[in-house]
């Protein structure tokens, strides 16, 4: 299936390359870059490019490439949801996906390559199952292992693959037991000119650190599971159980993990936090234009919002911007033309208001289009779809473990057109 | 001596031969040396890593060196031959590092080994050559240290296939590690043994695999299966022997090796179908349990293999297609107004289907798109578009619509996996339009999407356009037509010219807002927008001169060629239209002709010759201009097209033939151009798969082979063949078979039929070709439904073994133990079939049936699978229940209906016979006037309802009314002898699907004839209609007749009042319906039913609070209270607290969904949400006393 990958930086270097069968020039790359090259935007890359001889699929993660080499019928899915877990296992293991950490770790990089596919087939994808062969570094380690010549590669023999939960390793010991869930909400939303909603909809993952000894089989259920329309789990979710009385029953995997996705019925009526008053004209003369933008607060349910930023992607003709800010502070970026006004947290007695003027590339044309607000913001404790979780129950070990839940709400893909 | 001789004899020496060896290579790599010196900004980077450590290890080394034994001092004089560099330390750097690492994988340290393995490794991973390396590395293969073994294997497999020779030294190593006691070195042995890709050991990979495949550790066997592709690939001519492999690893039980073994299967024979035969139900049991890329690659296995063996459920739709001219809004008709017209178009049909066998979904085919449905909840994006593509191309159309959901959330993943979801989600719309319709939202775009994302999202929202919903997409173009992304822009005009195309009703308001947006300043915006009116103008050009002049005004400002171009040629396609104008473009143009792009020159010649021979007056001159121009052109196409021309339309002696049709030629009357969607019939590749996504077909693809004409054998499939087999089979089928409602609309069918037909061709039969199709769903949902605590005992038995692996720890209560302790003594012999399982599960439930009977002989379900799991009784049984049945009939008929206390007794006899009626399936329970419901009333009408259902009759041939809960219109004392009763028979009224059927029973117990029965002066609230009966010409004494009508109401409970006119006597009577009788029953899947609930909050939703009658307690006598009150059906629900229903109204076709949701002590909540609150509000009333009382 997977031929080959290679792992591309932002300008273009290949910094890691693996072979699963024989090996593949790196040239390939070429005809990856002869179309990176076109595209204006890294992500404007298609994720599927034809060669004469092969195909490359490339997903683009933190700024970088991870480019395949396909050379058969493959479903592409398959590769890129493969490629996203190849990212996701560095962010694990490395804190972060980037070049800098990849160049730092190499081997380990590539010895966790090597465990992850067999023959370009998936092997083990399970981070519980690959940090029981190959120890994800830390700094203690690393220090006894410059001092002994150890490495990271585990020297027990991966049990986590024979087992019927795969995703949990036996023999696990806690001294504190504590399970955590956050309940993280997230509102695409599409506001039009007026402030009428076009579009809007809550997703929400249930994010769970688990460290809870022994196995544990977890029951977790919710005060009002009939909001939850379309969910998907993770594999230790026993879907039946959930089909037949809305819980959640899983054996959790050790540590982190996503529990599960959820998207609340599009019928309820989404609460949008905060309502946008924005003005941005642009004159046919002068080549000048006027912004002016309130923030204030509309359905968030006696709670504050927080973390409150404005994004706007200005168009290219406008040179700089002269603002004042009755809250926060703003920046105008004037190779990307982005500008950034980080607002804080949102004060209803005294609304935030950034207005002032722009300037223009003298003599072009005022832009036909108005560049359209994102807005970011959170709710501490807080779902804003109501969600509540009812209770955790443990069953099949003796101890009483910590447990608990937190609340965050979201702007996910906030957007308001002007 | 033959290689494998060779190999097996290699451990002795191989440790001389790696020296002989490794002095020679050596020897070479000086020679080589000034290749690698290129390298030098790596060997910084390795210095930069741990310069000190380094220089620390290197001293290390040569300290251990010294005390090593003997084998380090034979090394000695090599080192110095070959490292006489590193002494001198003025020649290159590089080969003296590659020294250093060969000393550390020479010493005796693990650490220093260590160390330089991980330094060649990083090597090998930024692409750098260290084959040169190959024979220090290889020695170490047998190294004690586990670290140092992995880290050489990954070294030996990247270049294993470069040094073959050498590669062979650490074959023993392997096949040593083949016979390790622990699974995993066996495992991870013959892993790399595989991986070697040399051909000369493919005899001992070809042992190493045939062995593994029968070893006792699933994950030695797993990573067998992942050999063979190895194996095939290196040497295809192993396929037979590979073959048998992979046969016997198919038959292996484990999830761990299933996804392996038929990745292998897909590489090496997937031609071979047959394999799949036996081990079809395994895989698709086990499914849900194998890991999640498995899960891929055997779904997308299985929608092949069942597109070979399954006959296609949709065979009847596309029967229609083939009929019926409008598919496209067919397609799109998911609401209900279309549905009698859908309906109608299928009885025309009919005639045609007859032919052919009805279609019953095979049990295999079901258990499939079962097993599958739940890992549409795989967080795996790879996993649910599998999935999505198995039903795309095999559920019935009725089913598909599950998958949108799955497929809208992966939209919200990554931008690379909404890229492919949404290419294959646009090639779905447009087979599928209205699965995707109320996702229409999720589909709008972002002005932070990529590109890609933007474009593929509007495809899709243009092939979702239709009337309902084109205002609001035109709305939301207009926004996009705004966008600073130009490219998007320009799209997003050519969908608005599609959307134009495709709905006539927009055309004009599409044409609108294009013209106005040739005032654009951004030129490319004008230019594409020309194209698409061009294209536009040209199915009605007539009625838009004005538009054609403003274009023409246009040729002074636009440069863009294809735009120019346009304009030409639609000032000269209708230059008739703009006179005027015509002549004055052409002038303009022979201006600026040399100027000009070449499409643009040729569209001036061809408006020149157009023009010439419309208006040559005028033009005659500027045409000989133009193409004298062009005779000199540079461009040879267009001095060919001048030459050409001129000869045919410029009158010479000489002209031939031709010119004389040179207008015809040219003004022929052209078509408008169709404008279509780029995934249009990209459906024949299988979805999600590259090939796809690129529009051509992959190497290595499998094509998606068409249904089969005939279904092949399905006792192919059948593991052992075993009488329970069948009884298996059989029971499926009825299972699948169609719940009673929809048998009302088949009742075409059902006038073929007799009524003594044995229940299993009946109910097969029966099930009218599409409808089969929905029911099955219904059934399938319904016995998922049955997991619940209560009803786990009869809870399906793939159900069973998917739970198998987790379900110890659920089971909590005594009588699921008790089941526990049954499956175990089901799993212990091994070689079990599901067959027996499921026959042994048969007889559990009779006998838990049985007991159920002793204990309560009050009202039996009509319960889908506990009556089907009896209907394997014998035929006698059946066919006696039904002669009680018709005795009952008789006394029924005897008796007038007014006589409460008679009604009891009769009931007493009923509940007798009772245990036998529930053998036959569900049936419409018919009506009762719910105010006066007795508790055991609703047990006759059942009972009645069982028998009428059994008496298959399609209401235009009148069924026997008698058997129905009756109402009197007529009394036989005021009717002077004339007696009638009525009652709503719950069937369509054929001629006219707005009405509700009413049944009379015309009974004439006078001493004279009746005569001339028909129905006069009908008085109606505004808006109901009612279609009378046929007129009874002669009803003699004694006799009694029947006819039905229809009325319709109008969704009201006002009353139909007519007269009732014999040959002598005309009498006053009137019907009023139960509000529940104002609905007809419409099938929705649990997720529809939500969807729709949520649409109906507010003052649409009315609940109550109530305590359910003692003896209402369970599920069952719930379900058949509130389908007694009203005619609804069942609606599959996940959970045994809530039963749910749902029906339309019979004229507005508003929706009726009722829940009862049961807790604790008999309290309950009664919801019901109807967008006609006044009905909600009286069924409310009707269902409550129902359940109360």
């Amino acid at each position: 299936m997977i031929h080959s990958l290679f792992l591309i930086n932002h300008s273009g270097d290949i910094f890691l390359e693996k072979h699963w069968k024989s090996v593949i020039s790196r040239s390939v790359c070429d005809y990856f870059f002869e179309v990176k090259e076109k595209a204006v935007d890294p992500e404007n890359v298609p994720p599927v490019l034809q060669t004469p001889h092969h195909y490359l699929i490339s997903i683009y993660r933190g700024k970088l490439f991870f480019l395949s080499v396909v050379q058969t019928e493959v479903p592409p899915l398959f590769v890129i949801e493969f490629l996203h877990r190849v990212a996701d296992t560095f962010q694990d293991y490395f804190g972060e996906c980037s070049e800098g950490v990849i160049k730092d770790n190499l081997v380990t990089v590539y010895e966790l390559l090597e465990e992850m596919l067999d023959n370009g087939f998936p092997l083990a994808t399970e981070s519980n199952v690959l940090k029981e062969m190959i120890r994800p570094p830390n700094i203690l380690r690393s220090v006894v292992n410059t001092l002994t010549g150890g490495s990271n590669v585990g020297d027990t023999l991966p049990t986590g693959q024979l087992s019927n939960v795969p995703w949990r390793r036996a023999g696990v010991k806690y001294t504190n037991n504590e399970a955590y869930f956050d309940v993280v909400e997230e509102i695409d939303a599409i506001l039009d000119k007026s402030g009428t909603t076009v579009f809007a909809e809550i997703q929400g993952v249930v994010e769970a650190c688990v460290r809870l000894t022994g196995m544990p089989d977890l029951t977790l259920s919710f005060m009002n599971p009939r909001l939850l329309d379309d969910m998907s789990f993770h594999p230790c979710v026993r879907f039946k159980r959930w089909e037949s009385e809305r819980v959640l029953s899983f054996i959790p995997p050790d540590g982190n993990f996503t529990l599960m996705t959820y998207h609340v019925s599009s019928q309820n009526l989404v609460a949008i936090p905060v309502y946008v008053k924005q003005n941005i004209n642009f004159f046919e003369t002068g080549s000048c234009g006027r912004l002016d933008i309130t923030i204030g607060p509309k359905q968030n349910m006696g709670k504050t919002v927080e973390g409150l930023m404005v994004t706007i992607h200005m168009p290219k003709v406008v040179l700089s911007a002269n603002l004042t800010a009755t809250q926060g502070n703003y920046t105008y970026d004037l190779t990307t033309k982005v500008l950034v006004w980080d607002i804080g947290k949102l004060n209803p007695q005294k609304l935030p208001n950034l207005r002032g003027s722009l300037s223009m590339q003298a003599g072009a044309p005022k832009p036909e289009e108005n560049p359209s607000l994102n807005i970011d913001l959170k709710i501490q404790q807080l779902a804003i779809s109501g969600l509540k979780v009812s209770r955790l129950d443990m069953y099949g070990e003796k101890y009483k473990p910590f447990k608990g839940v937190k609340y965050l709400t979201k702007a996910g893909k906030f957007q308001v057109r002007t | 001596m033959t290689t494998m001789q060779k190999l097996l004899q290699l451990p002795v020496n191989a440790v001389n031969i790696v020296k002989t060896v490794q002095s020679q290579v050596q020897g070479q790599e000086e020679d080589k040396s000034p290749v690698l010196t290129p390298d030098s900004g790596q060997h910084s980077w390795y210095n930069a890593l741990q310069p000190d450590e380094l220089r620390h290890l290197r001293s290390g080394g040569t300290g251990g060196g010294g005390g090593g034994g003997g084998d380090q001092e034979e090394r000695a004089p090599l080192e110095e031959g070959g490292g006489g560099g590193s002494s001198g330390g003025t020649f290159q750097t590089q080969p003296l590092r590659h020294d250093d690492l060969k000393e550390m994988l020479d010493s005796n340290k693990d650490s220093l080994k260590l160390e330089a393995m991980k330094r060649i490794v990083a090597m090998i991973a930024r692409g750098k050559n260290a084959s040169d390396l190959f024979p220090a590395v290889v020695k170490n293969v047998a190294c004690k240290n586990i670290e140092v073994k992995k880290l050489v294997y990954v070294y030996l497999v990247r270049y294993a296939e470069e040094q073959q020779d050498l590669a062979l030294l650490s074959i023993s190593t392997f096949q040593r590690g083949l016979k390790d006691p622990n699974q995993l070195i066996r495992a991870s042995a013959l892993r790399v043994l595989s991986s070697i890709r040399v051909t000369i050991i493919v005899p001992i990979m070809m042992l190493a695999i045939k062995e593994a495949a029968s070893d006792m550790s699933p994950y030695v066997r797993k990573t067998a299966a992942h050999a063979i592709p190895k194996l095939y690939s290196l040497d295809p001519e192993q396929k037979d022997q590979l073959i048998e492999v992979i046969e016997k690893l198919l038959a292996d039980k484990t999830t761990l090796v299933a996804g392996s073994v038929v990745m292998a299967f897909e590489e090496v024979c997937p031609e071979r179908i047959d394999l799949i035969h036996k081990n079809y139900r395994k895989l698709c049991n086990l499914l849900i349990d194998v890991e999640e890329w498995g899960q891929v690659v055997i779904i997308n296995m299985l929608t092949r293999y069942a597109r070979t063996q399954f006959l296609n459920p949709n065979i009847n739709e596309s029967l229609l297609e083939e009929g019926g001219g409008g598919e496209k809004t067919f397609y799109g008709s998911d609401e209900d107004e279309d549905e009698d017209e859908e309906e109608k178009e299928k009885k025309a049909e009919v005639a045609a289907m007859a032919k052919r066998k009805p279609y019953v979904m095979d049990p295999d085919h079901r258990l499939l798109l079962r097993n599958t449905k739940p890992l549409l909840q795989s967080r795996n994006a790879a996993v649910v578009m599998a999935v999505a593509q198995l039903y795309f191309h095999l559920a019935p159309k009725a089913e598909v619509g599950v998958i949108a959901k799955a497929l809208v959330r992966l939209l919200r993943s990554h931008s690379e996996v909404q890229y492919v979801v949404l290419q294959n989600v646009a090639t779905m719309t447009i087979k599928r339009r209205g699965m995707f319709e109320p996702y229409l939202k999720s589909f709008y775009i972002r002005s932070t999407d990529p590109t890609q994302i933007k474009v593929l999202k509007l495809e899709v929202l243009t092939n979702l356009a239709n009337e309902t919903n084109i205002s609001t997409i035109l709305r939301e173009f207009q926004t996009y037509i705004k966008s600073m992304d130009k490219d998007f822009v320009a799209a997003t005009i050519q969908a608005i010219g599609r959307c134009a195309t495709n709905i006539g009703e927009v055309r004009d308001t599409c044409l609108n807002g294009l013209v106005q947006l040739l005032s654009n300043r951004d030129e490319l915006v004008v230019a594409e927008s020309v194209v698409v009116i061009k294209k536009l103008l040209q199915m009605q050009p007539e009625k838009h001169s004005d538009i054609i002049k403003h274009m023409a005004k246009l040729t002074d400002n636009i440069q863009v060629p294809m735009a120019r171009a346009s304009i030409l040629w639609l000032i000269g396609e209708y230059c008739e239209h703009v006179p005027k104008i015509a002549p004055d473009v052409l002038r303009k143009m022979a201006k600026s002709f040399t100027n000009e792009e070449d499409i643009v020159k040729l569209q001036i010649i061809n408006l020149a010759a157009k023009l010439y021979l419309t208006n040559s007056k005028q033009t005659k001159l500027l045409t000989q201009y133009v193409l004298n121009l062009a005779k000199y052109d540079q461009n040879y196409d267009i001095r060919d097209r001048a030459r050409f021309i001129r000869q045919l339309i410029v009158p010479t002696e000489k002209s031939g033939a031709l010119s004389k049709y040179a207008k015809k030629l040219f003004l022929a009357l052209k078509p408008a151009p169709v404008l279509e969607s780029p995934f249009k019939d990209r459906d024949h590749f299988q979805l999600g798969s590259l090939s796809h996504l690129l529009n051509a077909k992959a190497g290595g693809y499998q094509e998606l082979p068409d249904w089969p004409e005939a279904a092949p054998d399905p006792s192919v499939r059948n593991v052992e063949v075993k009488e329970s087999v069948f009884t298996l089979l059989e029971r499926v089928t009825t299972l699948t078979s169609v719940p009673e409602w929809t048998k009302c609309s088949s009742r075409e069918k059902r006038k073929e039929k007799k009524v003594e037909k044995p229940f299993y061709s009946d109910s097969e039969g029966e099930s009218g070709p599409t409808e089969s199709a929905d029911s099955e769903s219904d059934s399938a949902s319904g016995s998922e439904s049955g997991s619940g605590s209560e009803e786990s005992g009869s809870g399906s038995e793939s159900e069973e073994s998917e739970e198998g692996s987790e379900s110890e720890e659920e089971e909590e209560e005594e009588e699921e133990k008790d089941k526990k302790k049954k499956k175990k003594e089901l799993k212990k012999p091994v070689p079990e079939t599901e067959s027996e399982q499921s026959s042994e599960e048969e007889d559990r439930k009779i006998k838990r049936k049985s007991k159920q009977r002793k204990s309560d002989s009050e009202s039996e379900s009509d319960e889908d699978e506990e009556s089907e799991s009896e209907s394997s009784q014998s035929e006698s049984e059946d066919s006696e229940s039904e002669i009680e049945v018709k005795k009952k009939k008789k006394t029924a008929e005897m008796k007038p209906p007014s006589k409460p206390v008679k009604k009891e007794t009769k009931k007493e006899k009923k509940e007798m016979s009772l245990l036998d009626l529930d053998d036959f399936e569900p049936a419409p329970s018919p009506q009762v006037t719910p105010v006066n419901t007795f508790l055991s009333n609703s047990l006759v009408t059942d009972l009645e309802g069982l028998s009428l259902s059994d008496s298959v009759l399609s209401p235009a041939t009148i069924a026997p009314s008698s058997v129905l809960k009756n109402y009197e219109l007529l009394h036989r004392i005021t009717g002077e002898g004339l007696s009638v009763e009525y009652c709503f028979s719950r069937q369509p009224f054929s001629p006219d699907a707005n009405m509700v059927a009413v049944q009379m029973q015309f009974t004439n117990s006078a001493t004279s004839d009746t005569k001339n029965l028909h129905m006069e002066d009908v008085k109606l609230q505004s808006g109901m209609r009612v279609k009378e009966f046929p007129e009874i010409e002669l009803l003699s004494a004694g006799e009694t007749a029947m006819a039905v009508m229809g009325i319709d109401f109008c969704d009201s409970t006002q009353a139909a009042n007519f007269q009732l006119c014999t040959h002598t006597r005309k009498f006053f009577v009137s019907i009023q319906p139960p509000v529940g009788e104002l609905m007809r029953p419409i099938f929705l899947t649990e997720n529809e039913f939500k969807k729709e609930q949520g649409q109906l909050m507010g003052m649409n939703e009315i609940t109550e609070k109530l305590t359910l009658d003692a003896k209402c307690r369970n599920e069952h006598a719930i379900v058949q209270r509130v389908t007694t009150a009203a005619n609804l059906s069942r609606v599959p629900c996940g959970s045994d607290k809530e039963c749910r229903f749902a029906g339309r109204t019979v004229t507005s076709s508003s929706l009726v969904l009722v829940t009862v949701a049961t807790k604790e002590e008999g309290a309950a909540q009664l919801t019901v949400n109807c967008e006609k609150m006044v009905i909600g509000t009286m069924l409310v009333k009707d269902i409550l006393l129902a359940l109360t009382q």
